[in-house]
Formats: C-alpha cells, sequence, structure tokens
C-alpha cells in the first residue's frame, strides 16, 4: 500500500502513550467488526491491547433505536494494559442513538467523531432527542468532529457496481479508515482481512478497500485533524503473539488437552449467549475426530458428556447460567458416578433469561452448591482471555485426577473480549495422563477401589473384557459399587466425595499474591475482573498504598495457602460482579471479616471506582 | 467401525446375569423381558464386554443391575442422551436402553423423540406398565382416560399418548410392539431390533401386578385374544381370529374389520409393508380394542444411515483433506506475529 505512504502529509505527529476509542453504532452498522479491526491491527503492529465487545441481545433492534445500538471499546497502548480502559478518549458515534447512550461515558472534552449524516429528524426522533444534540449544547464539552461520513462514503463508492443499501453498509470501513490515519496506524491488515474474506465476490472487496482508504484519504486532506497520534508498539516480552478471546482460548484448551491426553474429545452443547461460538469453533476441528454434538437441550448435552466420559473420551459441555441450571441433576450423576468432564459456564447477567449479551459473576454460589444434597465437584476460574487455555486444559487434569466433574466459570467479558496472548512453548505443556485398567484388580473388578492418593476410583471402560460392571445414581457400597442404603457407608462415601476434591490441592498451585505478603488491605478477586483489580492495586500501590492482590484461579477446592495469606493483612477486599458471592464461600471458610465492593450493571469494573474503594479501606 | 462379531466365545445366558439379586416385586412383567434378553444377547455373536445397558429411572430401569455386562442406571428420562454420549465416543458398542412408560414419555419425552429422529444405533426397549411403578402407583401417560389411581381418585383427564404413534411420528426407523408374556413373539422381536442398524424401538406391553395388574388382559387373555389381537408380518395380509377367519382392510379412507368370504376376499386384506410410508403404520399401531384388534410386531423397519456413521464419515471426511493438527500447528497456526 505505497499511496498511503506517499501521501504521510506533514502535520505534526505526537506520541501518546494508550488510547482508547469506543466504536458505537447501529446493530446493522458492523461496529464489531470495525472494532475487531482496529484491535487487530494495533496487536498486529505491537501494541498491548484489550477490547470491550458490548452488543445488544436482539439480533436487530428497531434500526436507530436506543436498543439496538452496538457498541466496541478498544484500548491500545505502548504500556502492559489490562482491561480496555474506563472511559473512552474517542467517541465514533455513527447515529443518534449511538451518541445518546454512549456520551456520558466519553471522557471530558474528549474527541467525538460524529457521522452528521445520520443526524435526520426521524433518527433523533428515535433516539428521544426533542432537539439536535449538535446544536443544543449537548456536545459543548467535547472536541467534536462532525463529518457526513454516509455521504462521503457513497460519494467514494459511486464507481462501484452495488446498489446504495449495500454501499452504506462499507461506511464503517470508511470510519475505520479515517481513524487509521488518527492513530498512524496501517491499512494492510484490513486490506488483507478483507480480501481473504470476501475474495470471491470482488465487488465487495473493492466497496470496502476503496471506502476504507477514503475515509483515510478524508482525513489526511481535511483540515479537521491539526496531529495525528502515535502509539508506539508496547515493550512486551518477546515471542510469538496471537490475538485471542476468552472463548477461543477454551476451544484451543479443549483441543490441547485431547492431545495432552492422547484423548478423543466429544463436546456436547446446546446453544446459548455467550457461549455458542465454543461450539462453533469445535466443530471445526472433526480433522482431529472432535465429535460435536449439538444436543436436545442442556440436560441432553451433559447426558451425552457423561455417556461420552462413561466409554472413555475427554467429555465437555459448555453453556451459561440458565443452562448450568438444567445441567443440575446430571451433574450430581456425574459426582455420584465418578466420571471425569469438565463443564464450562460462560456467565451471563441476571436470573432466568437476564442480560443474555451482558457480563456477570453471579453462578460461583451456583456451580458450588447447585445440585440436591452434599454434591461437591471442582472449580476453576481463568482470569483473562488468554488465561482461558491453560485453565480449560488445568479442568481437564483435575477432573480426570480426582474423577471428578469440573466446572470452568468464565463470563461474558472474558469470553469476547480479546488480548494479545504470548504463545506458550509446546513443550512445556504437560501430558495428561489417564490409566484405563485393562485387569481385574481385585480378583474380580470394583469400580469404586479407590487410589490411595488420590481417592479416585479406577476408569474402566466399556469394551474391555472381564472388567463388565454397572454404574448409576443410588448409593454406591464402597469398593464394590453396588447399590447401598447402609447408613455408615453413605456417610462414608459422602465423605469420600468431598475429601476426594479436596485433595485436588496436590496439584494446585500454591495461590500467589502481587505486592507484599503482609499489609493493610488484601484485594481478593477471581475470574474476569483479574485486569481492572490488578490496574487499580497497582495504582493504589503506586499513591504508596499499602494493598497487595490476590486472584483465585482455583475455587473449589481453595488452594492450600490461601488462610495463610489472608492472615497477613488487615482488612479484606473482595471485589465482585454479584452480590457477595466469593464473599460468602470467604467468610464462612476463613472467618474473617472481609467486606465486598459489589455491583451488577451488565459492565466490567472501572478501575478508577476500585481504586477509590482501595482508598477507602486504607 | 471395527466389527462387532470378530472372535466371539460361545455365550451363554449365564455369562449375562450378575451376581445382584433381582428385586422387582413377585410377579412382576419385567422378570420374564429380564430373561428373554438374557436369552437373546449371547446369541447374538457379540463379545460381552461391548454391550452397554443403559437405564433411566423406574422399576423397569434397575434392569442393568441385573445383567452382567457394562452398565449405566442414569436419570429419569435421561438414559436416551447418555447412551447417545456412548455411542458417539464409541460406535463399535452395543447399547441397549431400557425405560418405563413414564421415563421415556413423561419426563424423557424429548429425548426420546430427538434419538429417534437422529437414527442413532441403539436399542430402546420400553416397558410400558401404563402406571408409574416406582412410585407406587400414579397414573402415566399411556394410562387410559379415566384411570383411577392414587393421584386421580376421580379418574384421569388426561388422554394418553401412544408410544408407537409417537415413535413413528419422531421419525423412528424400527418400530415394533410386543407382550412379556408372549416369549416366542418377545425375543423374535429383540432379535429384529438387535439385527435393525439405527434406533430400534420395542413397546413390550409389561404387567405390573401390584399397582396396575391385567392392564393387557382386555385384549391377551387366552379367551379373547384371538379375537382382539392381530399379529402383524411383512409381506402378509393382516388376519386374525379364533378361525383366522376376520382380517383388516383399507377401504380407501380408513381401515375396517372384515369377514373373509362374507363381504371380503383374503385379496381384498391390507397387506403389511414394514417400509411402507409412514401413514400406514401409524394407523396400525393405534388400532385398539373395541373397534379394532391390537397389533403387535415390527410396524416399521427402514433403512437410513445411523447418526455415528454419518459422524464418522465427517470425520473421514475430514481426515483426508487436513493434517491432524499438532499443538504446534493449532496454536501458532493463526494471524500470530513476532515480538522481538
Ligand atoms: C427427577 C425425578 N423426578 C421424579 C422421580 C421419581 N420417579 C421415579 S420413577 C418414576 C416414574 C417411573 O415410571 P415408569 O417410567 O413408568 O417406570 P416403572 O416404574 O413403571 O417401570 C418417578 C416419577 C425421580 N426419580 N427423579
Ligand atoms: S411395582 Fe409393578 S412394575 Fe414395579 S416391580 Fe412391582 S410389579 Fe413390577
Ligand atoms: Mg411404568
Amino acid at each position: 500500500m505505497s499511496d498511503t505512504k506517499v501521501k504521510r502529509p506533514d502535520r505534526t505527529v505526537e506520541e501518546i502513550e494508550s488510547v482508547v476509542i469506543r466504536f458505537a453504532g447501529d446493530s446493522g452498522d458492523g461496529m464489531q467488526l470495525t472494532g475487531t479491526q482496529f484491535s487487530n491491527t494495533a496487536a498486529f503492529v505491537g501494541n498491548d491491547i484489550s477490547t470491550l465487545p458490548d452488543f445488544p441481545a436482539e439480533i436487530r433492534a428497531p434500526a436507530g433505536s436506543l436498543p439496538g445500538v452496538s457498541a466496541f471499546q478498544l484500548n491500545f497502548s505502548s504500556v502492559d494494559i489490562l482491561t480496555p480502559g474506563d472511559e473512552p478518549d474517542v467517541l465514533v458515534a455513527m447515529n443518534p442513538a449511538a451518541l445518546k447512550t454512549n456520551l456520558s461515558d466519553l471522557k471530558r472534552n474528549g474527541r467525538l467523531i460524529i457521522n452528521t449524516d445520520a443526524f435526520t429528524p426521524m433518527n433523533l426522533r428515535k433516539a428521544g432527542y426533542e432537539t439536535n444534540p449538535l446544536e443544543d449544547g449537548t456536545i459543548k464539552d467535547y472536541q467534536v468532529i462532525e463529518i457526513p461520513i454516509t455521504s462521503s462514503n457513497a460519494q467514494a463508492l459511486k464507481e462501484v457496481d452495488l446498489p446504495k443499501k449495500a454501499i452504506d453498509r462499507s461506511k464503517n470501513f470508511w470510519a475505520l479508515g479515517l481513524l487509521f490515519w488518527l492513530y498512524d496506524r496501517p491499512l494492510e491488515p484490513t486490506i488483507k482481512w478483507v480480501t481473504d474474506k470476501f475474495g470471491k465476490n470482488e465487488v465487495l472487496v473493492e466497496a470496502n478497500v476503496t471506502a476504507l482508504k477514503a475515509g483515510f484519504a478524508y482525513a489526511d486532506a481535511s483540515e479537521l485533524f491539526t496531529a495525528h497520534y502515535r502509539v508506539e508498539r508496547a515493550v512486551i516480552e518477546p515471542g510469538t503473539y496471537r490475538k485471542i478471546t476468552g472463548n477461543e482460548a477454551i476451544v484451543l484448551g479443549a483441543v490441547a488437552a485431547s492431545i495432552l491426553a492422547k484423548k478423543q474429545l466429544v463436546y456436547a452443547s446446546y446453544p446459548i449467549t455467550p457461549a455458542s461460538d465454543i461450539l462453533h469453533m469445535l466443530s471445526h476441528y472433526r480433522h482431529m475426530d472432535i465429535r460435536t454434538v449439538q444436543a436436545e437441550d442442556e440436560i441432553a448435552a451433559m447426558g451425552a458428556v457423561l455417556g461420552a466420559s462413561f466409554a472413555g473420551a475427554l467429555a465437555m459441555t459448555g453453556t451459561s447460567g440458565p443452562g448450568l441450571a438444567l445441567k443440575a441433576e446430571a451433574m450430581s450423576l456425574a459426582l455420584m458416578t465418578e466420571l471425569p468432564c469438565v463443564v464450562v459456564d460462560i456467565q451471563r447477567a441476571g436470573p432466568s433469561t437476564g442480560m443474555p449479551t451482558k457480563t456477570e459473576q453471579g453462578d460461583l454460589l451456583q456451580a458450588m452448591f447447585g445440585r440436591n444434597s452434599d454434591s461437591p465437584v471442582a472449580i476453576v476460574a481463568p482470569a483473562t482471555p488468554s488465561d482461558c487455555f491453560e485453565m480449560t486444559i488445568d479442568a481437564f487434569r483435575l477432573a480426570v485426577r480426582g474423577m471428578v466433574p469440573t466446572i470452568l466459570l468464565s463470563d461474558g467479558y472474558l469470553g469476547n473480549g480479546a488480548e494479545p496472548w504470548k504463545l506458550p512453548n509446546v513443550e512445556d505443556l504437560e501430558p495428561i495422563v489417564i490409566k484405563h485398567p485393562t485387569e481385574p484388580n481385585n480378583g474380580g473388578y470394583l469400580p469404586y477401589l479407590r487410589d490411595k492418593e488420590t481417592l479416585a476410583r479406577p476408569w474402566a471402560i466399556p469394551g474391555t473384557p472381564d472388567l463388565e460392571h454397572r454404574i448409576g445414581g443410588l448409593e454406591k457400597a464402597d469398593k464394590t459399587g453396588n447399590v447401598s442404603y447402609d447408613p455408615e457407608n453413605h456417610q462414608r462415601m459422602t465423605d469420600l466425595r468431598h475429601e476426594k476434591v479436596q485433595r485436588l490441592q496436590q496439584i494446585i498451585p500454591l495461590q500467589e499474591v502481587e505486592g507484599e505478603e503482609t499489609g493493610d488491605l488484601l484485594v481478593i478477586g477471581w475470574g474476569g475482573t483479574y485486569g481492572a483489580i490488578r490496574t487499580a492495586v497497582r495504582r493504589a500501590r503506586r499513591d504508596g498504598r499499602k494493598v497487595s492482590h490476590a486472584h483465585l484461579r482455583y475455587l473449589n477446592p481453595f488452594p492450600a495457602n490461601v488462610k495463610e495469606v489472608l492472615s497477613g493483612f488487615k482488612r479484606v477486599l473482595i471485589p465482585e460482579l454479584n452480590n457477595g458471592q466469593l464473599l460468602m464461600l470467604i467468610r464462612a471458610e476463613f472467618l474473617v471479616d472481609a467486606v465486598g465492593y459489589n455491583k451488577v450493571y451488565g459492565q466490567p469494573f472501572k478501575v478508577s471506582e476500585l481504586v477509590a474503594k482501595i482508598d477507602e479501606l486504607c | 467401525m471395527s466389527d462387532l462379531k470378530s472372535a466371539t466365545p460361545v455365550l451363554t445366558k449365564k455369562d449375562f446375569t450378575s451376581d445382584q439379586e433381582v428385586r422387582w416385586c413377585p410377579g412382576c412383567g419385567d422378570y420374564a423381558i429380564l430373561a428373554q434378553v438374557q436369552k437373546v444377547v449371547p446369541t447374538l455373536g457379540i463379545p460381552k464386554e461391548k454391550f452397554v445397558f443403559v437405564s433411566g429411572i423406574g422399576c423397569s430401569s434397575r434392569f442393568p443391575y441385573y445383567m452382567n455386562t457394562y452398565g449405566f442406571h442414569t436419570i429419569h428420562g435421561r438414559a436416551p442422551t447418555v447412551a447417545t454420549g456412548i455411542k458417539v465416543a464409541n460406535p463399535d458398542l452395543s447399547v441397549w436402553l431400557v425405560t418405563g412408560d413414564g421415563d421415556a414419555l413423561s419426563i424423557g419425552g424429548n429425548h426420546l423423540i430427538h434419538a429417534l429422529r437422529r437414527n442413532i444405533d441403539i436399542k430402546i426397549l420400553l416397558f410400558n406398565n401404563r402406571i408409574y411403578g416406582l412410585t407406587k402407583g400414579q397414573y402415566s401417560p399411556t394410562s387410559e382416560q379415566g384411570k383411577r389411581t392414587k393421584s386421580t381418585p376421580m379418574g384421569s383427564v388426561d388422554y394418553p399418548l401412544h408410544p408407537v404413534s409417537t415413535a413413528l411420528a419422531a421419525e423412528a426407523t424400527f418400530v415394533a410392539r410386543t407382550i412379556d408374556t408372549d416369549t416366542k413373539h418377545l425375543t423374535a422381536t429383540l432379535e429384529r431390533a438387535a439385527a435393525h442398524k439405527g434406533s430400534a424401538f420395542v413397546e413390550i406391553f409389561q404387567n405390573c401386578n401390584i399397582f396396575n395388574d391385567k392392564a393387557f388382559e382386555y385384549f391377551k387373555g387366552k379367551d379373547v385374544k384371538a379375537d382382539r389381537m392381530v399379529e402383524i408380518e411383512h409381506g402378509r395380509p393382516l388376519r386374525f381370529g379364533s378361525e383366522n377367519e376376520k382380517g383388516i382392510r383399507w377401504n380407501g379412507k380408513s381401515l375396517e374389520v372384515v369377514t373373509v368370504g362374507d363381504g371380503a376376499e383374503e385379496s381384498d386384506l391390507l397387506v403389511h409393508d414394514e417400509q411402507a410410508s409412514l401413514h400406514a403404520p401409524f394407523l396400525l399401531g393405534r388400532m385398539d380394542y373395541p373397534a379394532f384388534p391390537i397389533a403387535i410386531g415390527v410396524f416399521r423397519a427402514i433403512e437410513r444411515a445411523t447418526y455415528e456413521n454419518l459422524v464418522d464419515q465427517q470425520v473421514e471426511t475430514a481426515k483426508a483433506s487436513r493434517e491432524p493438527d499438532t499443538l504446534r500447528s493449532l496454536l501458532y497456526s493463526a494471524d500470530s506475529w513476532e515480538v522481538e
């Protein structure tokens, strides 16, 4: 793309450390794609990035309406960043509804790029504006850049042989080109993407590439911008990187687990936001003998996972909160029959159907206790999108070691959010060792004769001669696995099921603490709040506070040293995107007077609010 | 798929009898079915370790404990889902599912129809006693309307569901019905089901002598059965009656009972075709006394690729077009970049 280079204007280039951009428009405006392309390019040229897609649950809410607004926020930086940013520095508002729903988040004096073509009386009405916000002072506190994006794009594409509607659809690429000029990012990665994606359809390639270049040229030629800005590549550890979302990392983790265990993977699932992508992506791995089943419901998916596990496969299901509720009874069967499997819950906001596309950490207690009677399972929670890779492999490791179902709690923010991922050295990934008995273990075969160290029962699989046995949900007699209603046996088996999960501590790494091991305040988090908490704690430490951060990735059992970690601090703060669930567990288990910071806005924490809370406590 | 029948030692009923004491009520129809299954499976030429018996919850669902094979007593209604997972992971196994009328048609109705429509190669034996046995006698989805039970002292108001119609509507490729006490017919039907590739659905009328005793006597009683039952066989006209004088005719609008030699000829009678389009077996399956005799036999048997075979094919196709990933190619394949 030499022509963009030739046109490099002699305007000043300012170096800045990081920028938070939010693209906002109608669901039909392609904002997710625009944001993704900007993120890909920024990551590709070496920035650190963190993204926050935010879209409506409706596929196409009425055009121009407030519920139809779709946004994508990204933070790209020359330094190590862990969150998509509290407030955007730049807001691109493609229509009045996008302005209305996003303006209050924009930083004071932030840059506001507006598509004026969309500010028609009808669109203003749909957004609930009585007067035109471009004229009535609504936006006076911002650096406003008004551009007729739709018509400029149409003008640039007048030679392209496509109906007007299709032409207008490429205006997001025009806007993307403009932003690429402003932040001095190359067009090539996007052009390559467009060409790969629409390859066969030359007109579409032409339309989108022309739009992209036209937006870039417009910014270059017009007098709207006095400078453009450069965010240098981040100084990050050398290595090979790729951009990854949490759901992608779970898929790769599951496939990797199957390679590491030398075992077929069966994934059964029923579509549900925000977990469906895992099913979509895994269905592309048939060449690896990965068998995906789109079941008739979540119960069926869980049942199929149990059947597959009984038959000797690595088995996983994925869902969100409502689906986890449906799986409860079959998960209980899994822990009773002591079959290994992984249950992925990409948590979303609210009870019942709640807010499907919004994030929350509301399912911890459901994962912990949401089954009849005493029914312990292992629970892990990745901290970042890329951490989902390792934690998925670990979930399988725990499951097969303890012969126990393991729940992996991710969330919508981790699932859809992206970050650069330094790829692990594949030689460092430890094999998952699984032994299926082939010989009788006691003259005959006792399916509940336990391993002395782990207390796990043996995993003999159908097809093995002489080890025929029956399992089921009725209470099992210790060792023989026969049906038993004996009182002492039930007590013993209940204790064994509990102890077996506790013994997973044998391979769970000790809890690490960022900062000193003692101090005024320990902030404990779990799951997707890692980035916000870590950033807030670092900021507070820079301000001289004696605060440390411990982020739990293993929630049942807890790492063996959690009690000791807690004992080093005067106070404990547990921020969660729920009404205090880990708080309840920590208080109950360790008898510490921890306090919570709890919020359920369907959005991740802002760093600033956590800093304020930390300030309040120390 | 490897051959199930390879290198099989000679097996007998004893090999399939577990050491567990059978705990059904004395006189329960489940005993007879267990005995026949234990007699039939050794003759199939399949190694014992390749059988898996899966069940839900109910009296009938205790079945796997009594079979000396791999077995999974699952949860209420969900056995088809577990059987599906077993078959997906290892298509080489011979998977049998034992369920009750409540288990299969009430709580598990959804799973039953989806297992059938997918044509997964599992053998489904539905023990229909038209009652909830294990929970001590509530009416079930197959109980006749008006049935007085513990939960319906004034008679149930629900209209019953017909297992055979349900299976046919779910696109089942093999649908049959038989009776616990008819040893010969039961054996033959089990053999046919075992030989079928794809999901085989067998409704077995089973007497619950405790909560619904003699539920099927009205048509299968010794003195009445010749006139109230018809055994359907592929390629044969539908004839019944103590003198074999009656038959079933299709009059262009509906089925009717006729007497051969009295207004109808043998050639007028409906000839049973297991591959006929769905409405024929549907009508036969719904025949009930007093308007009609009740039919037993194989209503439908057609061939169609099984779910696991189609998945296997996709796996083969995918493998042919793409090398398996190594850990390295898996992770490093996408748009990665180097940082120095
Ligand atoms: C989730 C759940 N709900 C209810 C029950 C209680 N329950 C056990 S068996 C059964 C009905 C069984 O009837 P059927 O399937 O006809 O089997 P039968 O005992 O007649 O052989 C019920 C309601 C249960 N075990 N699990
Ligand atoms: S209750 Fe009925 S179905 Fe259950 S074991 Fe007794 S006789 Fe058989
Ligand atoms: Mg019943």
